[in-house]
């Protein structure tokens, strides 16, 4: 040891040693610096637009798949143009909107976080006015009017978002279990829940449901809100003229907890996620599956859909025997919105942003069978039965309504999702449940 | 080399890299976290000093007196576990499988290795009710106990006793292979003596086999009390933290209190109990090792 040492120290003086170890300091700070990501312009070098979209779809499947085509398309008169897709979990959107955001990193594209952290963003000035700029651009009656408003109820007012998806929400029912059992689509919540209990009686599962997502059971408290106290029943939760634990609210916690109590959910609702709740409608172990309309694309693949697309029927969210809401308000959605970041926008961006408003209703069409809020110019010869279904829904809406959360903070949003198996399966009162969410609004 | 190190600045230059990285990555986020209990809101919105409010909000908070009962039971209960059961391994491996116990103790080692989300799946379809039984449900079946077949993660209670198992399973292999080492240590004669003095079996065991593994007995309970503690991956993979938040250990309400729902500084308060948790839990087993050991 003693040898080496010495042998360390002939080679190396002291200013050598010095040179050496900072060196190694300096070169190591560098090395992490050079960690850090790059900031995402929207320009490449030679001018042209480089879009980066921050999505919680992977490269190469739904949204994504139907930018990267026109992009490819409008490549062709404007070379250099590119598209890079940053994929984030659905979990972590949140978490990675804001951190990307607080570095000034957020891309120009990115999938919009809830209301409540968009509002900030915008104030940030990272959210376009997408309505002010499609103006500009001579491309707003691109956008379906209906996903419009829905984007505006959603963003307090404002279209800081793109419609990449146009949804309707309704319950989808097999329609042979139906005809086998000599029933009929239901007109009232009362007629539904008679439907349920012949099919349970008949040792079928009535509903299928993930409970593990939650959201799929908090739709329905939603929707028996609306139908029994009118489309502005969460409006008037919002500005606090009622609460969530008001008596008429939590009728419509208990009426849910009553259909997990009866067991027209199945075994085992709270352990299960959003793929499988799919699958045993598919499989054809449930009769009616409650469900968005962006369902189609598993709908219509056969390696999934065991039933058969024609074998699956629609029909909207039943009425409230002497409610104040109707089964024609529609409960719809744009999906999981998009927005633009205002701070990375400039004009090569809009001459890109106006030519994917003018051919994403097309693409996406002909590319996924999605219904989208842009307007569609050539629709395609033959469209399959369950996308015209949907298509024909959407013409006929008079009034679209929001979900239950739609219009929640982020953290009641949470709880409500997280708590929703436990209202399901009887381990919290509908009381409980909904002075949870309310405590969190 | 002794002059080099007495040379202050020459050691302060072979540290100090280190202790750059360290600082960085370690000491300034803790300092970090600690000032952010007295700040609420999020990179977005910013920051607002508002004193001890998270501390209250904290004392106060339902959800976060559960996850604590959770936490406490989970580790008092995994704990004993992981220990136990490794140590009754380490008897079997010693005393009954003499030499031929490699291949048994690489096997029971084995789920050490394996990532816990492979783990958590693996359970996961083990005690699943639908789209299709797994394998209790499907045994439970077999043997007409059919009022026995229930959704085991999807209650709180069975979920509870569901994760006990899989992290005893898991980590007890660790504990296991930890104490073995321990009881190999033991001098042989002093084995021999205490049976040639009539002690065998539970006696040997309880008399001299345990008194003489003390400290590596406490060292193994610190790793798991501290492990347990600090649970995060193995319950997320299982249940999410559900239903509800019937498994929602300290480690996961802090991740979501701070990351879903953006509130960064009372976040860092739960973090900041459950270091205090973590130290008080060592603390104690620290002294009660001092006077055991003693």
């Amino acid at each position: 040891m003693s040898q080496q040492t010495s042998r360390l120290e002939e080679a190396m003086n002291r200013r050598q040693f010095v040179k050496v170890a900072g060196g190694a300091t300096i070169s190591l700070a560098a090395f992490l610096a050079g960690c850090g990501s790059s900031t995402g312009g929207s320009t490449n070098s030679n001018g042209s637009a480089a879009i980066e979209f921050l999505s919680v779809q992977q490269a190469g499947t739904g949204w994504p798949l139907v930018l990267s085509t026109i992009t490819d398309e409008y490549a062709k008169t404007h070379s250099g143009t590119t598209f890079k897709v940053n994929f984030a979990g659905q979990t972590d959107l949140n978490q990675k909107v804001q951190l990307l955001a607080g570095q000034g990193a957020l891309p120009i594209l990115y999938n919009s976080p809830p209301a409540d952290l968009m509002a900030q963003l915008v104030k940030n000035g990272e959210g376009l006015d997408i309505e002010s700029t499609f103006q500009q651009l001579g491309v707003l009656q691109e956008l379906q009017p209906v996903a419009v408003t829905l984007l505006k109820k959603v963003f307090n007012g404002q279209l800081v978002a793109l419609p990449f998806e146009l949804n309707i929400e309704g319950f989808w029912y097999n329609k042979q279990i139906f005809t086998q059992n000599g029933l009929q689509p239901p007109d009232t919540w009362d007629a539904l829940l008679q439907i349920a209990a012949n099919l349970q009686q008949k040792g079928i599962q009535s509903f299928s449901a993930s409970g593990k997502q939650g959201w799929p059971i908090t739709r329905l408290i939603g929707n028996y809100l609306f139908r029994k106290l009118g489309p502005g029943a969460l409006d008037s939760v919002k500005s606090g003229q009622a609460k969530l634990t008001d008596p008429a609210y939590v009728e419509a916690a208990q009426v849910v907890a009553n259909l997990g109590k009866q067991g027209y959910f199945g075994k085992g609702v709270a352990t299960i996620d959003y793929d499988p709740s799919i699958d045993i409608f598919l499989q054809g172990k449930a009769a009616m599956l409650y469900m968005g309309s962006w369902e189609l694309r598993d709908f219509n693949n056969p390696s999934r859909n065991k039933i058969g697309a024609n074998n699956i029927g629609f029909f909207p969210f039943p009425n409230v025997v002497g409610g104040m809401g109707s089964s024609t308000q529609t409960p719809m959605n744009a999906g999981q919105p998009t927005s633009v970041n205002k701070q990375k926008y400039n004009a090569t961006i809009g001459q890109w942003l106006a030519f994917m408003a003018k051919n994403y209703g097309d693409v996406a069409l002909q590319k996924e069978g999605a219904v989208t809020g842009f307007v569609v110019h050539n629709p395609p010869a033959n469209l399959d039965v369950l996308t015209s279904l949907v298509e024909n829904q959407i013409k006929q809406v008079s009034q679209p309504v929001l979900w239950f959360e739609a219009q929640f903070s982020t953290k009641a949003t949470n709880i409500s999702q997280q708590d929703a198996a436990l209202l399901a399966t009887g381990a919290t009162s509908p009381s409980n449940f909904m002075a949870a969410v309310q405590q969190a609004f | 080399m002794e002059t080099m190190l007495r040379d202050r600045r020459a050691a302060l230059l072979l540290v100090g890299p280190a202790l750059l990285i360290y600082s960085l990555i370690v000491l300034i986020p803790i300092v970090w976290s600690l000032v952010y209990t007295l700040f609420e809101g999020n990179v977005l919105s910013g920051f607002q000093f508002v004193g001890f409010q998270n501390f209250v909000l904290l004392v106060n908070d339902p959800s976060f007196w559960q996850s604590v009962v959770f936490t406490l039971k989970y580790a008092v209960a995994v704990t004993i576990g992981q220990v136990g059961i490794g140590l009754l391994l380490a008897l079997l491996y010693v005393f009954y499988l003499g030499r031929a116990s490699a291949l048994i103790r690489t096997l029971i080692f084995f789920p050490v290795v394996l990532p816990a989300v492979a783990i958590g799946e693996l359970f996961q379809k083990i005690f699943e009710i639908a789209p299709q039984y797994g394998l209790v449900n499907s045994l439970l079946q077999a043997v007409h106990l059919d009022g026995a077949i229930q959704p085991w993660l999807g209650q709180g209670g069975t979920a509870f006793w569901v994760i006990v198992i899989m992290d005893i399973w898991t980590a007890m292999g660790f504990f296991a292979v930890l104490l073995f080492a321990g009881l190999v240590d033991i001098p042989g004669d002093i084995l021999e003596g205490a049976r040639v003095d009539g002690a065998t079996g539970w006696r040997l065991v309880r008399y001299v086999v345990l008194p003489l593994m003390t400290p590596i007995l406490f060292s193994s309970f610190i790793f798991s009390i501290n492990g347990t503690l600090k649970v995060f991956a193995s319950i997320v993979a299982l249940t999410g933290g559900g239903p509800g938040q019937t498994t929602t250990p300290l480690t996961l309400y802090m991740f979501n209190t701070a990351f879903s729902n953006g509130q960064y500084g009372y976040g860092s308060t739960i973090a900041t109990a459950l270091a205090v948790m973590c130290l008080l839990v060592t603390l104690l087993i620290f002294r009660s090792a001092r006077r055991n050991v003693a």
